[in-house]
């Protein structure tokens, strides 16, 4: 298993080590390890079936792992065991929130409401777990409007703000993956998991979906760990690659290393085990071109 | 053929054609269905032998009615549906206007509900007032309450509860016993009974967090019947099916509606009736009513409530948003026994007597139909439809012209179950979300515009 980062960084904001998941008889991720490097964007990808949504689904806590540990280390230095919390605490304390393949709104909320949602734990608080909000305490009022001016700063930046009263279901569906996206930073996440952000977007659409990524980061310093499929997303925005196969890592490194690991080019072109020499072969014939990662 | 004069002549001879096609068509069908079941009818003459009536007159009949009812939808109706639906989808989107009315109407309407027991009592006279302010007024205002109520579980938060008549029961209860073992008053135990409820609420809640839809459902259809059943048989405490009787009257500030010298009555110097009593109750029960609908609307720009909305619609993304699912669902519950115990400690005082027969499934039932037909969410779309099924049917005992039509065997009360069914297809058909389909957003940026039905889930567990 080849290194490809120069020189691996000290300061991973999660580690995955040794993850399993078992359903059944089907081993769907095993001995999976890898680190996502703080401020920096992780791409996990693989083939269709491969386990990138369910190793997402271990980190934020919709799958128990069968084995394995995942560590989350805050800027603050506090550590969090995610495999030990229940879903919604991953998100409340340990500040990891996440997207969805199959895009999950509250369709019968406004853009505006969807976000406010998403600021439920912080408003709980300032409402004084509802009981002086709703005697009309001032510091709820406040929080109310801090966390509407929140929610307005996010649609701005996901180009939402001329739908921010229209409901969330009648948004179109690239429109619908930003404010996934903006919702999931108004939980003020460290680390911000996205599964699929560009599926289904079209090439405009996704080259504003990498200009939004680039943003995140680089105002809020939020690391991200994206799935995705669209390689133009991949190449163009991720720090850091992972390669999944089968529930096993075949290949971690540079956006370059990756896409030209053999390994990772006999993945994608479904190439048996024992062609893999050929496939190596016939890559260092057309070394330079790197098109061949592409679908 | 009126409707169909815009269209060219030859169109409306060609739509003649079709009709007739299709009324011979539908003349066809129907001789096939009732050639046996009507043209043929099998009889016992006087000597037992089987005998084949024919009735090809009677037949004739339904023949001729299928056809000519065909002909004239095809002709007639079926263009008119057609023009109207285009000229709907032709009209531009009206933006409604708000009037005054549309703005101000809560308040429009917590006035005339005010007024009404004085209009009621100058209009009728005392004695006369006490149908129209009881069996109208407080009956149809405990409905609006305990659908308010139920309307936070199942309007907001999407959890389909069956049994919410037990929370009722819980509160009609903790009041009948309490003031009857402890001689505590009204007003000391209707936050109890309130609390109570909450209580049972969670212990509800517990079990069912897990379940979803339809096996939500029949587990709290359940727990409605364990608690009514519990009433029924520890007959030591609840006096079974006797029920609780002689419940203590509630008090204004200390002073009691009865003949005694310091009674409401001997105090303000007026003449002895019950009616006083009702008009108090029903200022109560409206009392009620308004803090069940205030604390709902708050609630509703609060976090929980936007919580409660947001399980509703997706209850995964809700858990990934860091909301905790348990906490929300078992307050939701909570709130919404909270109110129905409420009123079902005023339930008690309203009647002086409780029986296990006063909260049975159908209960329930009732009181579900009315949140949906209002509309889930809506606190306007469900008083609406208390209005019209509690108080539709109180108004059916009053049509006694009826029996001048069908007799004087004729009972309209009985066919209350029958009207209540007839009106509730009636409305979900013609108004799938009930009446206020529409939702209004907690909070905007610039322009509060309700959310269509379309969008709005109904929950799924």
């Amino acid at each position: 298993m080849a290194i490809g980062t120069e020189a691996m960084k000290k300061d991973p904001i999660l580690k995955v080590e040794r993850l399993s998941m078992r359903f059944g008889g089907l081993m769907a991720i095993n001995d999976f390890s890898f680190e996502a490097e703080r401020g920096e964007i992780t791409a996990l990808i693989g083939p269709n079936g491969a386990g990138k949504t369910t190793v997402f689904n271990c980190i934020t806590g919709f799958y128990k792992p069968t084995m394995g540990m995942i560590t989350l280390r805050q800027n603050s230095g506090d550590e969090f065991l995610l495999e030990r919390l229940p879903d919604f605490e991953i998100t409340k304390k340990a500040k990891v929130a996440r997207t969805f393949q199959n895009i999950r709104m509250f369709s019968g909320l406004t853009v505006l409401e969807n976000l406010l949602v998403a600021q439920h734990n912080k408003l709980m608080r300032a409402s004084g777990y509802t009981i002086l909000g709703l005697l009309g305490f001032p510091t709820y009022r406040e929080a109310s409007r801090e966390s509407i001016e929140l929610a307005r700063h996010w649609l701005e930046k996901a180009s939402l703000i001329e739908r921010a009263d229209d409901p969330a279901g009648d948004l179109p569906y690239g429109a619908q993956r930003r404010l996934e996206i903006a919702r999931a930073m108004c939980t003020g996440p460290e680390l911000l998991c996205l599964d699929e952000p560009a599926a289904g977007l079209n090439p405009r659409e996704s080259l504003a979906l990498n200009e939004l990524l680039q943003e995140i980061r680089r105002d809020t310093g939020t690391s991200i760990l994206l799935i995705e499929h669209d390689m133009s997303v991949v190449m163009e925005i991720s720090d850091h690659v992972v390669v999944l196969e089968y529930g096993q890592k075949i290949s971690d490194g540079t956006p370059d290393f990756v896409k030209n690991d053999p390994k990772v080019i006999a993945a994608y072109l479904g190439v048996e085990d024992e062609e893999v020499d050929e496939v190596i072969g016939e890559i260092e014939e057309i070394e330079g071109e790197h098109g061949g990662t592409r679908q | 053929m009126a409707n169909v004069a815009s269209t060219t002549a030859s169109a409306g001879s060609e739509l003649t054609a079709r009709a007739l096609r299709e009324a011979v068509f539908a003349g066809l069908i129907t001789l096939g269905l009732f050639v046996l079941f009507v043209g043929l009818k099998s009889d016992q003459n006087i000597r037992n032998e089987l005998i084949l009536t024919q009735r090809w007159g009677l037949l004739a009949i339904f023949v001729a009615v299928a056809m000519v009812g065909r002909f004239l939808i095809v002709v007639y109706v079926q263009p008119r549906f057609a023009k109207r639906k285009a000229a709907k989808a032709a009209a531009p989107d009206v933006v409604k206007k708000d009037t005054f009315f549309t703005r101000q109407w809560p308040k429009i309407a917590v006035v005339m509900l005010l007024l009404y027991p004085p209009v009621i009592v100058s209009l009728v006279g005392v004695q006369g007032s006490l149908k129209w302010v009881d069996n109208f007024g407080i009956q149809i205002l405990i409905y609006v309450m305990l659908a308010w109520g139920l309307n936070i579980v199942v309007g907001l938060a999407g959890l389909l509860d069956l049994g919410y008549v037990a929370f009722y029961a819980v509160g009609a209860y903790s009041y009948a016993l309490l003031s009857s073992y402890f001689g505590l008053s009204f007003w000391v135990l209707l936050p109890v009974a309130g609390l109570l409820a909450a209580l049972w609420g969670i212990v509800l809640g517990f079990p069912v967090l897990r379940l979803r839809g339809d096996y939500l459902a029949i587990v709290t259809l359940a727990f409605g019947e364990i608690i009514r059943l519990v009433l029924i048989n520890w007959t030591e405490v609840t006096k079974g099916t006797f029920g609780v009787s002689g419940i203590a009257k509630a008090t204004l500030f200390g002073i009691k509606f009865d003949a005694s010298k310091d009674g409401f009555a001997a105090l303000f110097d007026l003449p002895l009736s019950s009616a006083y009593y009702k008009i108090f109750l029903f200022y109560l029960i409206l009392a009620l009513a308004l803090l069940t609908a205030f604390v709902t609307i708050r609630l509703r720009r609060m976090p929980i409530g936007r919580a409660w909305e947001a399980l509703r619609e997706d209850e995964i993304a809700c858990r990934s948003l860091g909301i905790n699912t348990v906490t929300t669902k078992l307050t939701a519950f909570a709130t919404g026994a909270m109110f129905g115990g409420f009123a079902g400690s005023f339930f008690a005082v309203r009647q002086g007597f409780v029986s296990p027969e006063s909260f049975v499934f159908l209960e329930s039932a009732v009181i579900l139909a009315i949140v949906v037909l209002g509309g889930m969410g809506s606190l306007t779309g469900i008083a609406i439809a208390a209005v019209v099924m509690i108080g539709g049917t109180e108004i059916l005992r009053e049509l006694t012209f009826l029996k001048m039509i069908f007799g004087p065997a004729f009972t309209p009360e009985l066919y209350r179950m029958l009207i209540f069914g007839l009106a509730m297809v009636t409305v979900m058909v013609w108004k799938p979300r009930g009446f206020v389909g529409s939702r209004e957003p907690t909070a905007f940026l610039r322009q509060r515009r309700a959310v269509s039905g379309s969008f709005t889930k109904e929950g799924h567990g």
